[in-house]
């Protein structure tokens, strides 16, 4: 309780302090620094190229901050930027893959009162902020875990009639195009990057509309987590307009739609036909599962001779 | 680097002219108290029995602390406190939180590295380019490979549901005694199991630090128990009617007597016990690589390795060639002070393990065998052994049968595939292998022909935490590591 009264009220300071652009100030008080949000491509804090932005504003309507309108030519650098860096990123060891997905969760953990102050400045409850940060963190401890283990749930030797020793196993796609669920500001993003780069893929993630503030925060928690610069790439700006540039990019395997609109799922289905790109359609952000990995791998079968 | 000796018996001398200077690494940071009590319910507590040990270290012959001994009624103790924190806190736990606690004991490990590191080749004998490469960041690793499975075991046994079997006992051996009691402990805890320790009474100072991290990261009381003695206080954990698993790591023979005393009780059991591994040298092999598979598959660990390849098969066309190549190498072994980052093979770990080695020794040589030892100077104190190869054995020979543990390898050649698998075949045990060739279809064909639980090709003594580990015959039962691990500790 007293934790919610606190937070409430540095809100309530925030928003009379000048943490919008139109906040007036008190003299005798202390001016808060305001922070500029930018895209995160490539392990750097880049503006957009187009110039643009759309305003963030709070509950009482005042304005947050300026956020950067993605556009196409953003996306098209993120993805030279992720295809760079994935093969480095498939190649590190399973084991080190895991560990740094354990120290994203380990940088968020000690952040997360940051957080929960930010998800409630973009409009959470507190109690819904707080789970949403404890589940993220969780998400990214399971996913953790699943680096070294999908390969050997999901691999196989095939007792194929000839003489030949015969095995499957999974490998990464590639590079991941996903759109965020626009009605949540945190998971949203784990849910499509953690069991993206778990399995080795590089990703660029379009952030929730309503929710910069906490994607571009949390770009910042990856870039102080050794995740390689490209592996995980963050664009701020519309779902509507960007869809149908992610989805027709000739160098992306895959495409992750969490939002719910199904004319932009429609026009993404078919444009993922150019080259025939995977298109996974997430409905439950919740949702925990290995399958959640093996829906970005091609399972690769290599045939190799038995005898003297 | 000159020749000396007479044609016959050329020995290249690597310390003429070129030194190696002493490069050991500093014990200063270690802080190791005087006694150490037994670790039970989360707490440092002194034995009921009232009595201690010493444990010495091997490259010195000298005190490093004392150490409780357990007796029957400490034993119990610990036992309770597992039970208890197994039916109050460890299994109803969930077990996304249980993972949590053990990735924080993985995560202090790997800080603590260097200390561990340090402790193990003071303890033990081995060298530290060992304990600080292998044993402490393996141990590490694999505590946080399991702690990922806490949350995902029914994934692991397609079809079954995935339930803990209760209070687990684990007694270790001395050769890696941090990193067997990782291969115990983790997958015990992932698996919703609590635990009654025992470290070998030679080597239990890293598990007496285990228990420190275990307490540092704030691990429920009971959940983790280390009680350190030696064998009696080991039966008293296998006859322990509250114990529901025992999981042992040692010799065949002990290995036996567990096996029979278990009968007729309903408790589970795996074994992980001795070996005679075949090392296979084919002709077309990439022979400089071969020998330096051979010399790791022996020398490793002074040998003191279950695995290790202490039967060599060379093919009759190379094996002159090889075995001067070995001789060679074997010369630039550096065998000393354990700390000593230049240091090849340390201490071996006991007085008696010492002179159970140079007692089989002795019979290899009155049975014939032609033995050859590097010619490298030995430190005046301590526990040490040249490394040693014999050639001129048979297959009936006591030490192309016997398991030495120590660095000493016996070398028999053979001239066919067939007459390869059937000599390398011809042990009771089944641990390990190894199969040197530049054909890729006949490693399939040879591996898939040897009785053994693990098979290295063109490589020797590799672990890894998701690799499956464990012996066929009288190798022992049952895997540790890999998703096979996890149902040694699943009902």
């Amino acid at each position: 309780m007293q934790v919610k009264e606190k937070i409430k009220k540095t809100i309530q300071q925030k928003n009379e302090n000048g943490h919008s652009l139109n906040g007036t100030a008190v003299m005798s008080k202390r001016i808060p620094v305001l922070k500029t949000y930018k895209l995160y491509i490539n392990g750097q804090f880049p503006r957009t190229e187009s110039g643009r932005y759309y305003k963030l504003t709070g509950r009482d309507g005042k304005v947050i901050a300026n956020i950067c309108r993605g556009s196409r030519k953003d996306f098209r650098d993120a993805v030279v930027a992720a295809r760079k860096a994935q093969e480095g990123w498939q190649k590190k060891s399973a084991f080190n893959k895991s560990q740094i997905l354990y120290r994203i969760a380990e940088t968020l953990e000690t952040r997360k009162a940051q957080f929960v102050e930010t998800l409630m400045l973009q409009g959470y409850e507190h109690q819904a902020a707080e789970q949403e940060v404890y589940a993220a963190i969780d998400m990214l401890v399971y996913y953790a875990g699943w680096c070294d283990k999908y390969q050997q749930v999901f691999s196989s030797v095939n007792p194929v009639e000839s003489s030949y020793f015969n095995f499957s196993f999974p490998e990464p796609m590639g590079v991941v195009a996903a759109i965020a669920n626009q009605q949540s500001g945190l998971l949203s993003l784990i849910t499509a990057i953690a069991p993206s780069i778990a399995g080795g893929n590089a990703i660029i993630v379009l952030a929730a509309e309503k929710y910069p503030l906490t994607a571009i925060d949390f770009a910042e928690v990856l870039n102080a987590s050794d995740v390689p610069g490209g592996v995980v790439n963050i664009l701020t700006g519309y779902s509507k307009e960007l869809h149908t540039h992610f989805s027709s990019h000739m160098d992306v395997n895959a495409m992750m739609y969490c939002g719910s609109n199904a004319d932009e799922l429609k026009t993404i289905q078919t444009n993922a036909a150019l080259n025939v790109k995977r298109v996974i359609a997430v409905k439950d952000i919740k949702e925990e599962s290995p399958y959640r990995i093996m829906e970005l791998q091609e399972v690769k079968t290599t045939w190799h001779p038995v005898g003297i | 680097m000159a020749k000396q000796g007479s044609k016959k018996n050329v020995k290249l001398k690597f310390d003429t002219q070129w030194q190696y200077s002493a490069a050991p690494e500093s014990p200063d940071h270690i802080i190791l108290s005087d006694k150490y009590d037994l670790f039970i319910n989360g707490k440092f507590t002194p034995p009921q029995s009232k009595k201690y040990f010493d444990t010495i270290n091997p490259a010195k012959e000298t005190r490093i602390a004392s150490v409780a001994e357990a007796g029957q009624a400490d034993v119990d103790a610990a036992v309770s406190a597992a039970r208890q924190a197994y039916n109050k806190v460890w299994s109803k736990m969930p077990a996304r939180e249980r993972g949590k606690y053990i990735y924080r004991i993985a995560r202090l490990m790997q800080e603590r590295a260097r200390e561990l590191a340090i402790i193990e080749s003071m303890d033990g004998g081995k060298p530290i380019r060992e304990s600080r490469d292998i044993d402490v960041p393996l141990a590490a690793a694999h505590f946080f490979y399991y702690a990922g499975w806490a949350d995902k075991l029914d994934y692991a046994l397609p079809g079954m549901k995935a339930e803990p079997m209760g209070v687990a006992g684990q007694i270790i051996p001395w050769n890696f005694p941090l990193l067997m009691a990782a291969w115990k402990i983790a997958p015990a805890l992932a698996c919703g199991n609590t635990v009654v320790l025992k470290p070998a009474e030679t080597t239990p100072l890293t598990a007496l630090k285990l228990a420190e991290i275990i307490r540092d990261a704030d691990l429920p009381p009971g959940v983790v128990n280390i009680v350190t003695g030696a064998g009696a206080t080991g039966a008293a954990i296998v006859n322990h009617a509250g114990i529901d698993k025992i999981a042992f790591t040692g010799s065949t023979d002990v290995g036996k007597i567990i096996q029979k005393a278990l009968a007729g009780t309903s408790k589970k059991f795996t074994l992980e016990l001795g070996g005679k591994a075949a090392n296979i040298i084919f002709e077309d092999a990439a022979i400089d690589q071969a020998v330096e598979g051979i010399v790791n598959g022996i020398f490793f660990n002074q040998g003191h390795v279950c695995c290790a390849g202490s039967r060599l098969f060379v093919q009759e066309s190379i094996a002159n060639t090889l075995l001067r190549k070995l001789k060679d190498r074997m010369e630039t072994l550096i065998v000393g002070d354990p700390l000593d980052k230049n240091t090849d093979i340390g201490a071996i770990n006991s007085r008696d393990q010492l002179n159970k080695i140079k007692s089989l020794v002795k019979i290899g040589i009155n049975e014939g065998g032609e033995c050859y030892q590097s010619s490298c100077s030995l430190p005046s104190k301590g526990f040490w052994f040249r490394p040693t190869i014999f050639t001129n054995v048979a297959q009936s020979s006591k030490i192309v049968q016997e398991e030495i543990f120590g660095p000493v390898l016996a070398i028999q050649t053979f001239r066919t595939v067939e007459e390869a698998i059937e000599k390398a075949n011809n042990t009771p045990y089944g641990l390990s292998g190894g199969v040197w060739t530049d054909k890729g279809s006949k490693v399939f064909k040879v591996t898939s022909k040897i009785k053994a639980g693990v098979l290295w090709a063109n490589t020797f003594n590799k672990f890894d935490p998701t690799s499956p580990f464990g012996g066929y015959k009288e190798s022992g039962s049952g895997r540790e590591g890999g998703m096979h691990g996890l149902s040694a500790y699943l009902k």
